[in-house]
């Protein structure tokens, strides 16, 4: 593969790293007074980013004519779906945050630049084809997500939060380091294909202390339980459009990224890691519904509830067929919006005085002083739930349907049941909505965006979401399908 | 009717009228939801004639095949239409029975028509998967029912009604997703045909189990159903009593018996002695009831496991039988709810000390009632005496244990229902704001009638509900013979030598007529 066939397949990368660039000129030149004009300017590269994208994922292009610079660089369908996703949700994002920045006061310039950089970094992730690749995605991710979350400087609990993500992120990207040295060490190799040749067969001790320190790693990116402390805190710390660009676009990124390199890399030794990818689900499960019941805050309930969730994308995963990562796909394209929508929700409750309200008390009556916002995000709580009517109901459906087929009935009907515990704190948010008295009046101040966004989120997990479900299945599975599963 | 998708159209119509209600005022929301449901029920009783009795088994089936993994298919057979009949009938009665609310009337009115999409659309699914969302969606409707209009202890009784339904429905879907793996189609037509190995049935009968009992309910998963009542209002109580429950025993007879024929057998001492239980046991707690709705709730409680023994009699009477009790205890405990709603209305309490006499001041009011109250003992002439009777015999006929402690139901009924009858109708007028109570008004007497002569129409003329699912009764039964259990009360005639006969031994003439009593 020539160089310049390379640099066409990368062209959403080339895309958005110039504008990044050239947006940060922008800044640079014309302070925060540009801050908006640069917001728009970011959706606008991110939207054609999309667009280049797009093709890729309906024709459900695969092969080796879709591997860039030597087998670095995959621009399969597989990247491509978690990319419209990872666009999306970021456009999403930074239609939504410039009002609430603006209003402490802490809209810089530099913002918009950021979301660019980490949407790259995960554009890069999730067309990582070897371990190189997916390090410098995964960093430079994380660098501007760490920046991202401390961004509201005079606010203690912001700096906080972007502290404790650093720390944390550093010592889970050491792990990781850790990790892919061993198995280079082990398989000579960084590339996915190569480690897949290399591994297949029976494993040393040292390739497995290494697969299990990358997997360790990449848990901790997704904040899968046992690895999963810092989300609740950081999510709480961080500015709330800032919440729900984490608890969207890069989870999509790193679980899409934990796939391909449990399947690729890793597919031979299923058998190794099955095991742990169970307990990583099952856990996470429980302790994300146990952990909800307790908290006051909506925005460390939506923490725990996306801790939750990440437990039932990973038994997706423990599946290890092309149907589990069609699944997994599914489930994310629907957690998206699920997540945007429930962010969106919260950003537009505020006080009297215009100031953020996030406790989950605050929320009493709202059905009776704001009746539409309460409608939207009891759709929302319902579809985090996985009730049926709401589209929610799907994932979990193609999620657990993927296990029967493949024959773990037994760990489907665990899952299935410890989803009930996860149902108790979605209700109580719809009860304190809808039975308790109003608490306190809020000024309906929804702007146009605000309520663009909740209103295509909300549609989207709606019952009308169901008709999506044939090109929404069929393009996930070709998406799947362009992975070579070695399993 | 032709390709006409009227099932589409009655899910439709209070659709739409439930959006529209959540856009209007409070009269607009009442006019909307009462014109939506005598739509609907205008629409019951035109497929109900057109239902060809005898022809196709599945009949008024519609099939679009819009989304991934299941479709959208509508289809029923006579024991649907009943159950559709009753929906329609018992839903304008249930917006009648609402003017008492007074408490964000348009929401409430929207919650009950999305109620009545998904009751319909649960009986009209042909596809397991559109089954399971209906029945599952049912949960969201009823939560707000019970929790925003719900009386004092609202809250708990809604958690509790939607988490042990969610938990029983969930280990149900698991076991749906592995029968369409396995017979590779999603339809319920075809499933109900499929023969599933024996082994795996117990565990799929168990999953199906688990949802259905704790819909039913049986006991000792009822515990959600007595809160549920109480707290909800008294529309909400007619629709959970009415149509919610039936989801239950119209699960067993569509998906439990047909699918799995030879766990339902092997099982069926399970369901025997929970029903057992559940006769007795919550009959006695309804006779030390000081809470009228709660009184009714428990009666609920045993007429279901009356249903559940004629369902799992493994003959024709049986499940006529079940069916009979399904469709008269909709009516009857309905009727039941709103006499007590009736009453409550005016007083605003439910507590049975504190009516009395109130044959004095109320006369109309009071035969509706006694009318009602025979229905649920099982007076004949009334709706429930034919269920039964069917059920009871038809289980006579597998095991005369089970037929034995079932009847002794029927008697306990007749004694906590005359004594709630007695201690609130009957006697001195001991409360002066009771006796003050006025008697029926016309919107009252509105809603009363109908149901009382559906009630009498039900115990004259049975054969009008029963001609329908006759022919689909028989292939299901067909379909169960195969695996039913030998009855325990079949003649054991001995092959006994004529000559020691003759030689004047007792024994052989004891054994011959009938002899397990």
């Amino acid at each position: 593969m020539d160089f310049s066939s390379s640099l066409a397949l990368i062209a959403p990368e080339l895309l958005l790293s110039l504008s990044g660039l050239a947006l940060l000129l922008l800044a640079a030149w014309g302070g925060d007074r540009a801050a908006r004009l640069i917001s728009i300017l970011a959706c606008v590269a991110l939207g054609a980013a999309f667009c280049l994208v797009a093709p890729a994922v309906c024709g459900g292009f695969a092969g080796p004519d879709r591997v860039a610079f030597a087998g670095q660089f995959r621009a399969d369908a597989f990247a491509g779906f978690a990319k419209l996703m990872i666009y999306a949700a970021s456009g999403a994002v930074l239609v939504v945050a410039p009002a609430f920045l603006e209003r402490l006061r802490s809209m810089r310039a530099e913002f918009p630049v950021l979301v660019l950089f980490s949407v790259l970094g995960m554009s890069i992730m999730v067309s990582a084809g070897d371990l190189i690749t997916l390090y410098i995605g995964l960093e430079m991710q994380s660098l501007s997500a760490y920046v991202l979350a401390a961004f509201v400087r005079n606010d203690t609990r912001s700096s906080e939060a972007g502290l404790k993500y650093f720390v944390l992120g550093a010592l889970a990207s050491g792990i990781l380091l850790f990790g892919m040295s061993l198995v280079y060490g082990f398989a000579g190799t960084t590339s996915f294909e190569g480690i897949g040749f290399a591994l297949s067969g029976a494993m040393g001790t040292g390739a497995l202390f290494g697969m299990i320190f990358v997997l360790a790693g990449l848990a901790f990116k997704i904040s899968a339980v046992p690895f999963h402390m810092w989300t609740p805190d950081v999510y709480e710390g961080a500015p709330t459009p800032i919440t729900a660009f984490f608890a969207s676009a890069p989870k999509v990124a790193a679980i899409a990224l934990l796939s391909r390199v449990m399947l690729e890399a890793f597919g031979g030794q299923v058998d190794a890691w099955r095991q742990v990818v169970i307990f990583l689900a099952l856990a996470s499960i429980v302790v994300g519904a146990l952990g909800a019941i307790g908290q006051s805050n909506v925005k460390r309930l939506l923490a725990y509830s996306s801790i939750n969730n990440v437990g039932f994308i990973l038994l997706g995963l423990a599946v290890a067929t092309t149907q589990g990562a069609s699944a997994m796909l599914v489930y994310l394209a629907i957690y998206v919006p699920m997540t945007i929508a429930g962010f969106v929700a919260v950003l537009m409750l505020r006080d009297a005085e215009g100031n953020a309200v996030e406790r989950i008390a605050d929320l009493s009556g709202l059905s009776r002083t704001r009746p539409a916002l309460a409608w939207c995000l009891m759709i929302v709580m319902f579809s985090l739930a996985g009730i049926p009517p709401m589209f929610g109901f799907w994932g979990k459906f193609v999620v657990f349907s993927a296990l029967v087929e493949a024959d773990f009935v037994a760990l489907a009907a665990i899952g299935i049941a410890a989803s009930v515990i996860g149902a108790f704190y979605y209700l109580m948010v719809v009860k304190v909505m809808f039975f308790d008295e109003p608490a306190d009046t809020y000024l309906a101040k929804g702007d146009v965006p605000h309520w663009a966004l909740l209103a295509i989120s909300t549609l989207a997990i709606s019952p009308f979401g169901f008709l999506a479900t044939g090109w929404l299945g069929a393009l996930a599975d070709r998406a799947a399908a362009s992975m070579t599963l070695l399993v | 009717m032709g390709g006409f998708p009227i099932l589409s159209l009655m899910l439709l119509v209070p659709l739409l009228g439930a959006i529209g209600c959540l856009f209007s005022g409070e009269r607009g929301a009442r006019t909307i939801a009462l014109s939506a449901t005598a739509i609907n029920l205008v629409l019951g009783i035109v497929m109900w004639v057109s239902f060809d009795i005898g022809g196709a088994q599945w009949q008024f089936t519609e099939r679009a095949d819009v989304f991934a993994g299941f479709s959208w298919a509508l289809g029923i057979d006579g024991i649907a239409l009943m159950l559709i009949v009753l929906t329609v009938f018992l839903m304008p009665i249930c917006i009648l029975a609402s003017a008492s609310i007074v408490k964000r009337v348009p929401e409430y009115m929207a919650a009950f028509l999305f109620m009545e999409v998904l009751m319909i659309g649960v009986f009209s699914a042909q596809d397991i998967f559109l089954f399971y969302i209906f029945f599952e969606a049912s949960l969201i409707p009823m939560y707000l029912i019970i929790g925003v209009w719900g009386g004092d202890n609202r809250i708990y009784a809604s958690y509790k009604f939607f988490l042990y339904t969610l938990f029983g429905s969930l280990l149900m879907l698991i076991a749906m997703m592995w029968m369409v793996n396995v017979a590779g189609t999603s339809s319920i037509p075809e499933l109900m045909t499929y023969d599933f190995p024996p082994q795996a049935q117990v565990w799929l009968f168990l999953a199906f189990f688990a949802s259905f009992a704790v819909k039913m309910p049986m006991w000792p998963v009822h515990t959600w159903l007595p809160d549920a009542h109480v707290q909800a209002p008294t529309a909400g109580s007619v629709i959970l009593a009415g149509v919610l429950l039936k989801m239950g025993g119209y699960g067993f007879i569509r998906f439990s018996l047909p699918m799995f024929p030879e766990a339902s057998a092997q099982l069926a001492w399970l369901i025997w002695g929970l029903s057992m239980v559940a006769v007795v046991v919550t009959s006695l707690i309804a006779l030390v009831q000081h809470d009228m709705k709660k009184l009714i709730a428990y009666s609920s409680v045993a007429h279901m496991a009356i249903v559940t023994i004629g369902l799992f009699a493994f003959n024709v009477q049986g499940l006529e039988g079940a069916m009979m009790v399904m469709l008269g205890h909709g009516l009857v405990s309905g009727a039941l709810f709103l006499c007590v709603g009736v009453i409550y209305d005016r007083l605003h309490t439910r507590e049975i000390a504190r009516y009395g006499g109130l044959a004095i001041n109320m006369p109309r009011y009071a035969m509706f009632f006694l009318l009602f109250t025979m229905a649920s003992v099982g007076l004949p002439g009334t709706s429930n005496f034919v269920g039964e009777f069917l059920s009871l015999a038809g289980a006579y006929q597998t095991n005369s244990w089970v037929a034995f402690v079932g009847t002794t139901g029927i008697i306990l009924g007749a004694a906590y229902m005359l004594y709630l009858y007695r201690r609130v109708v009957f006697g001195g007028q001991n409360n002066a704001d009771a006796a003050a109570m006025a008697d029926l008004g016309p919107r009252e007497w509105l809603m009363l009638a109908p149901l009382a002569a559906a009630t009498l129409w039900m115990g004259i003329y049975p054969e009008s509900f029963l001609a329908p699912m006759r022919s689909d009764i028989a292939v299901l039964n067909a379909r169960i013979a195969r695996a039913a259990p030998q009855g325990d009360a079949r003649l054991a005639v001995g092959t006994v030598d004529p000559a020691t006969a003759v030689h004047g031994h007792e024994a052989p003439t004891h054994d011959v007529p009938g002899g397990a009593h």
